[in-house]
């Protein structure tokens, strides 16, 4: 394999790991307990017999400490990471997660402390919970926060709800029985439609048009049915681009009876800049762990915030936190509300780690964040439009949309793309969406790296596309560097082993 | 940069918003602080945080247990914490493997067939498992314990407001606290699943099997919820007794309270509702040259692909939440599971024999318990717990007025392996002397 042109990376060992059932050994253990401290009861008098685990729990590994560290330590490095570098997922904002933000969330009055303690024994926590609400109000333009919701969707989930039961106290339950349609572009995530689903209503998809932005007439024609509940809209939409007829869509949907729901997880590029709020936007859920930069954790966890009007406040979730004179409370008395989505108060974790960033930046520094990730992304269209298809001329916000269609003549297709871009020691960016651009590689950048890295990704990309004229084979074939080639995900999905057995079992099933 | 984009100023890269909407003015969030000034800050309402610093017998669906010291260092490696989804699977291999031995620990604790990645916490994953009933069975109609944790109840309420689900709530036997299998006239034909917790809210162990039999009678599901999941170190497997879909809370597996989350759902189900099962699943794979590895699988479920015909909307869950649950069960193993079970049993055992013994107060419920148990003080439980906090700096429990405004006396008790004799022995002296 030609190696000439990667600069970020080189091959060296890596450790093989079996699961950690396969190194198993009867009798090892890796923890202690002091001894029990109190007169035994005999066992019979705990709980009957047929209530208890007869099995010893059999099949769960028994291993020392050392057996986890380096069970755990070895498959870590089979992980590409922020830490490692750019990991350019568009419509992900993997920025940088601050050690301090960790240190904040581990102090031990907030970490251990029990969810159903008293207001007077929990005021610190409180204090956190509504301190946060009142920031991301006034970063949102958005008077009600609510931080019950625990990722993106789940706050899709609970924006969706405030729009039904907004609609439905308005026009009354039977009146409002008609109004039951979502409307959704074509380019909007997949949990938008999902959640809207949840909430009982229907989804018919808006076009967008050439220019990469929502098709007003499109909209007009949808809205003149008089059974629009609502819009979701990302904005900057998922092809990067800021929809600058906002305050328009906003109108019509209105007068069309219905609510704007927007989806915030493109909210890296308007932070200090521009408010959803003043847009004419009613509701927002927030994605805390890309914006407000908590770990996304391989998956989670996150924090997913539903920010909205003064109108529609009174419906968020179950209790909402408030303050009165100098104290915090629970407040449970809204019967308007939709009701909790989640026991106790939502992911305080992430609402402690957040709170942290917005202090360690103040208001100059979120802005700067802001530009710096827009500039980047800019960098980034610049760098690759010579090589790569830019479906859209507008210049892109926070994230930049390109397409396989002149490498696709030679055979290369987005995919190949980007597991090539693994040999050269890069985090793919997102591919196949949004699914309105045929061969989609959505690029991410963040704030969080600087004009050396961004030089060695576009010489990266760049070398791939000459790659994909001159050697498509490498391109089709790539990774060559990783631990596993690409592995058979249709034969996964045919037959799925979702859970190791123990051989006998297996071979008797 | 600027220059190489073709931009004079930074103003310049929002000249696609139109002006009107542009700020004019700095966000009013507070100034930048620095690493002294904001630790500074967060340990001053850390301090205001009482609770946190008493020896505490609060449970009821958030626990605290011992968590061994290499739980929270693996969760910390860069290459865990900071990196996404598991979606190019050549470069996610450490997450996609640890998750597949989540997979594995899930169901060998619930005595499931297939396990998810992971959903919010116990309260979604247990209005998940009802709409996946309904998904099932096609039908309307969930039969839910009132002995479920109340939070919980309330989140199934909100998920199926708009799903067409009628929820019909059943009352538990007064003197056993258990939902008693005699008691479900309003299982039928159109039932979907009965739904339980167990141990129950109260802490009280239920009859599972029974409960398995009434439902399955009726071609309904059961779903057991499990907010306390210590309990699989010594109570049967739900699994084992005929229990459909197994949802839990899994915070106990070494996450700390941190005031309510993030915590870990757990979801377990039969093979043959596989393709029913919200959220992402790992599943083992090989590549050409026939080296295993694992991926994310059957993702046709999913919002990504499905949009709104997907059987959940969740995305992101609580992937390190899972790696901490993993490595966690990995370090304790079954003996290490079985010995905190059973610590966790004898020493609520002792606390219960020992409040019972005080005057007037009783254990109104006679079920089999594992860690918590009610007791019914002499006097109104919020003031004397307050007291017990104030001038014997003990948690002592939860008043169950906090949920239930007619049961003034109650207060719920929980005891773990983390609470000492001299903790439980203070408690009962403190219960018998402030409430004289």
């Amino acid at each position: 394999m030609d190696s000439t042109n990667i600069t970020k990376v080189t091959t060296h060992p890596t450790q093989n790991e079996a699961l950690i059932f396969e190194r198993s050994q009867p009798g090892r253990i890796g923890y202690r307990l002091p001894a029990l401290d109190v007169e035994e009861t005999p066992i019979d008098e705990l709980l009957p017999k047929d209530f208890r685990r007869d099995d010893e729990l059999e099949g769960m590994p028994e291993v020392s400490e050392v057996d986890v560290i380096r069970h755990f330590t070895r498959i870590s490095t089979w992980n590409y990471s922020i830490d490692l570098g750019l990991y350019p997922l568009g419509s992900c904002t993997m920025k940088y997660n601050s050690r301090l933000n960790e240190k904040v969330a581990r102090i031990p009055g907030h970490a251990n402390l029990h969810p159903l303690a008293t207001e007077e024994d929990a005021q610190g926590a409180l204090q956190v919970i509504y301190e946060l609400q009142q920031h991301l109000s006034e970063i949102t333009g958005l008077a009600g926060v609510s931080l019950q919701p625990a990722a993106g969707a789940h706050g899709e989930m609970t924006g969706v709800m405030l729009i039904r039961a907004f609609i439905d106290a308005r026009d009354g339950e039977g009146a409002s029985a008609r109004r039951r349609t979502m409307l959704i572009p074509d380019s909007a995530h997949g949990t938008n439609p999902a959640s809207a689903n949840l909430s009982g209503f229907t989804v018919k998809t808006i076009r967008s048009t050439s220019e990469g932005l929502t098709d007003l007439d499109h909209l007009r024609e949808l809205c003149a049915h008089g059974d629009i509940a609502g819009l979701m809209l990302t904005n900057p939409n998922t092809v990067g681009i800021f929809e600058r007829n906002i305050k328009e869509i906003c109108s019509i949907v209105h007068e069309a009876g219905g609510l704007v729901y927007m989806d915030g997880a493109n909210m890296n590029a308007l932070v200090g800049v521009a408010r959803p709020g003043d847009m004419g936007v009613d509701v927002i859920h927030l994605n805390l762990h890309k914006t407000f930069s908590t770990p996304h954790g391989g998956g989670g966890p996150g924090c997913g915030p539903c920010c909205c009007t003064e109108e529609l406040e009174p419906f968020l979730p179950l209790p909402r936190i408030v303050k009165e004179d100098d104290k915090y409370r629970l407040d449970f008395n809204r019967p308007q509300s939709i009701g909790r989505v989640k026991a106790f108060f939502g992911n305080f974790g992430m609402m402690l780690r957040a709170l942290s960033y917005i202090q360690t930046h103040g208001p100059d520094g979120l802005r700067e964040a802001t530009e710096a990730a827009v500039l980047n992304a800019r960098y980034i269209a610049e760098g690759l439009k010579a090589d790569y298809d830019k479906p859209f001329d507008a210049p892109p916000m926070h994230e930049v949309v390109f397409t396989d269609k002149r490498q696709s003549r030679k055979g290369v297709h987005t995919l190949d793309i980007a597991k090539r871009l693994i040999d050269y020691g890069f985090h793919p960016m997102t591919i196949y969406f949004p699914l309105i651009v045929q061969g989609a590689m959505l690029i991410e950048p963040t704030e969080s790296v600087g004009r050396q890295e961004l030089d060695q990704f576009v010489a990266a990309m760049r070398s791939i596309a000459r790659e994909a004229t001159e050697n498509p084979e490498l391109v089709l074939n790539a990774p060559h560097t990783t631990r596993i080639g690409r592995l058979d995900e249709a034969a996964a999905a045919r037959k799925p082993v979702l859970r190791w057995k123990p051989k006998e079992t297996a071979s008797a099933a | 940069m600027l220059q190489v984009v073709g931009l004079e100023k930074a103003e310049e890269l929002f000249s696609s918003i139109p002006a009107e909407l542009l700020l004019r003015a700095p966000l009013k969030t507070p100034a930048a602080l620095s690493e002294i000034e904001l630790l500074a800050g967060f340990e001053q309402t850390a301090a205001r945080n009482a609770a946190a610093r008493r020896p505490s017998f609060l449970g009821a669906g958030a626990y605290s247990h011992y968590s061994p010291t290499v739980v929270d260092h693996l969760i910390q490696r860069s290459e865990f914490f900071t990196a996404y989804t598991p979606y190019q699977p050549e470069i996610s291999q450490g997450t996609l493997q640890a998750i597949f031995e989540f997979q594995t620990l899930v169901c060998q604790l619930t005595g499931m067939e297939v396990a998810n990645a992971s959903m919010y916490d116990g309260s979604t994953a247990l209005a998940e498992a009802v709409l996946m009933a309904e998904r099932v069975t096609r039908r309307q109609k969930v039969v839910v314990s009132n002995s479920v944790h109340p939070e919980y109840l309330e989140v199934v309420n909100t998920y199926v407001q708009h799903a067409g689900i009628e929820l019909v709530r059943l009352d538990y036997d007064q003197t056993t606290g258990q939902t008693t299998p005699d008691a479900l006239s309003s299982l039928d034909d159109k039932t979907a699943a009965l739904v339980i917790q167990s141990p129950n809210f109260f802490g009280c162990t239920e009859d599972v099997r029974a409960l398995a039999e009434r439902a399955h009678a009726v071609g309904a599901l059961l779903v057991v919820t499990v907010t306390e999941a210590a309990s699989f170190g010594l109570l049967r497997a739900p699994g084992t007794l005929g229990a459909d879909i197994v949802v839990a809370e899994g915070q106990s597996f070494g996450i700390p309270l941190s005031f309510g989350g993030p915590y870990l759902g757990l979801f377990a189900t039969r093979d043959k509702y596989a393709r029913q099962i919200p959220g992402r699943l790992v599943g083992e794979a090989v590549d050409k040259q026939g080296r295993r590895g694992f991926v994310l699988t059957l993702a046709t479920r999913e919002q990504h692909i499905r949009r709104e015909k997907a059987t959940s909307n969740i995305c992101t869950n609580e992937g390190l939440i899972a790696l901490a649950a993993t490595v966690y069960l990995e370090t304790m193993g079954p003996r290490g599971l079985q010995e905190v079970a059973m610590q966790c049993a004898q020493k609520a055992a002792y606390a219960a024999r020992r409040i019972k013994e005080l005057a007037g107060f009783t254990l109104p419920y006679s079920g089999p318990r594992f860690n918590e148990f009610v007791v019914r003080a002499p006097a109104e439980a919020a003031p004397l717990l307050a007291s017990l906090a104030r001038e014997r700096n003990i948690t002592g429990g939860l008043a169950l007025s906090r949920y239930y405004t007619d049961r003034p006396n109650d207060f719920l008790v929980c005891v773990t392996e983390v609470n000492s004799r001299a903790e439980i022995d203070a408690l009962v002296e403190g219960l018998s002397e402030l409430s004289r």
